[in-house]
């Protein structure tokens, strides 16, 4: 990264903190650091409070792995939910998005990341054991895989139906399609053949009179 | 700055990595510029009208536009989305072998038609087969051949006798057979009769020919570590994504075990109730 001799070290240490974070590209890493700089200190401490007690106070949760403050996690402990079905996630911001569109009524489980082969990235580099081990149980009637519809999702949902399919629990994926808002003009084939497979009836209205 | 004009391109897309919060770093090759890597923008979001036509294993046509660093894909058009590839996890795992082998033995700006031809022809007789190893190992035998590593299989590799079917060895560090004196010398792990005389009808036959034919669980193992250590040989180091086709092939005994082993702990549980 440019950096003008200008720039004290400390500033340049904080700037690279910030550019190290996803998504934060030099120049917004710029501003950040000079935003905190201005900030009023009371700011900048609950700053660096909020992030060494994310390191501190999070964990995985023993049942579902998802990242929470109490083990197990609020979900797995909902007695409104049912326990029959787990829904299985790459990454907890997937448990975060599903649970915004408040379409799911059953529990998760977390696998942190998919199976990417050529990144040499596999199984047991997963949360699959402890799924395997909840499977056990005969409250579990099905497994709902909400992998990410792109090789490496593909890959790990081939792999857990295999080895689910072996455990005689029923297992299903969700569709995909087209998007919401998306144009079918510009889908491309693959997307046009799964909304066509998983197309879905629609309601005839008889004439009444 | 000179503006470089844009180019187009035909190429597979061999492997994507993430990059940043929306984008992608696609691996193509291309027959005339081998290896290219480019990002595709935005297209790890649900509305991109690009991430279809850039996954993985796929062929399709690409503009190219030279970006800061890397190249930045303009336009995309899947021309072989190859679905077959991607609906059966076997067929999948077989080509994402054979990508990983193209991906790790061409460089940047080399011209490398023969080896394109070559995966093309491969990925679309796995997209039609029922028999996916044998596409695969179809593929890996030419592969060998293009990279410099031709098994010889007609006369032993140490003394030049010509060989018969029975009684060889097979040396991949020596590049081939081994006659039975040289192997009874203690050249060469055992090659039996059944996998010669396959891999001299895999060598001049079609891969669809090559999938027709029946292939016992011993042999196929054989055949497997020949294959295995002379690819080891040629790319100097072991392969990735060999090993998720050995974890797909435990899956279903990995599955089974699960369950004897959560009955077992009912009925442990069960027993301490009892008690
Ligand atoms: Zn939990
Ligand atoms: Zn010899």
């Amino acid at each position: 990264m440019q950096r003008s001799p200008a720039t004290s070290p400390t500033i340049a240490r904080l700037i690279e903190a910030f550019h190290r974070l996803p998504g934060i590209g030099p120049k917004s890493a710029q501003r950040l650091a000079y935003h905190v700089l201005r900030a009023p200190r009371a700011e900048a401490e609950a700053l660096a409070e909020a992030l060494l007690e994310v390191k501190d106070s999070t964990r995985l949760c023993a049942v579902c792995q998802n990242i929470t403050d109490s083990d197990p996690c609020g979900l797995c402990l909902d007695p409104q939910r049912s326990d029959a079905t787990i829904c299985v996630v790459e990454e907890p911001l997937d448990v975060a998005a599903i649970e915004r569109a408040g379409v799911h009524r059953g529990r998760y489980h977390v696998l942190h990341g998919a199976i990417s082969p050529m990144d040499g990235v596999g199984p047991e580099d997963l949360k699959v054991r402890e799924l395997l081990s909840r499977l056990g149980d005969a409250s579990v009637e099905e497994v709902i895989l909400a992998m990410n519809p792109n090789l490496e999702g593909e890959a790990t949902a081939g792999y857990l139906s295999r080895v689910i399919g072996a455990m005689g629990v029923r297992i299903t994926r969700i569709a995909h399609g087209l998007p919401v808002g998306a144009d079918v003009e510009y889908a491309d084939e693959r997307t046009l053949r799964a909304a066509m497979t998983h197309r879905v009836e629609l309601e005839r209205h008889e004439e009444t009179d | 700055m000179p503006r470089i004009r844009p180019i187009r391109i035909e190429a597979i897309v061999l492997r994507q990595r993430p990059l940043g919060d929306a984008d992608r770093i696609c691996v193509l090759f291309s027959p005339t510029r081998g290896r290219i890597e480019a990002v595709a923008k935005g297209v790890r979001k649900p509305l991109s009208k690009m991430s279809g036509h850039v996954e993985p294993l796929s062929r399709g046509q690409f503009g190219l536009a030279q970006g800061r660093s890397l190249y930045v894909i303009t336009d995309a058009q899947s021309l072989d989305p190859w679905s077959p590839l991607h609906d059966d996890v076997e067929r999948m795992t077989e080509a994402m072998a054979m990508a990983e082998l193209v991906d790790r033995s061409t460089d940047a700006d080399a011209a490398s038609g023969q080896l394109y031809q070559l995966l093309c022809q491969s990925l679309e007789a796995l997209a039609r087969t029922t028999a996916p190893e044998a596409v695969r190992r179809w593929f890996t035998l030419r592969f060998l051949d293009q990279q410099g590593y031709r098994p010889e299989l007609d006369a032993c590799v140490r003394c030049r006798a010509e060989v018969g079917p029975e009684g060889n060895g097979y040396s991949p560090a020596d590049g081939g057979v081994i006659c039975p004196s040289c192997h009874g010398a203690g050249h060469g792990q055992r090659l039996s009769s059944p996998v010669f005389r396959l891999l001299r009808y895999m060598r001049r036959s079609s891969a669809e020919s090559t999938a027709q034919v029946r292939v016992d669980a011993a042999a196929s193992v054989e055949l497997e570590r020949h294959l295995r250590l002379s690819l080891e040989q040629a790319l100097d180091g072991r392969l990735r994504s060999s090993s998720f086709a050995e974890d797909l092939a435990r899956a279903e005994t990995i599955g089974r075990s699960a369950v004897k082993s959560a009955a077992e702990s009912e009925r442990e549980e069960q027993r301490r109730a009892a008690i």
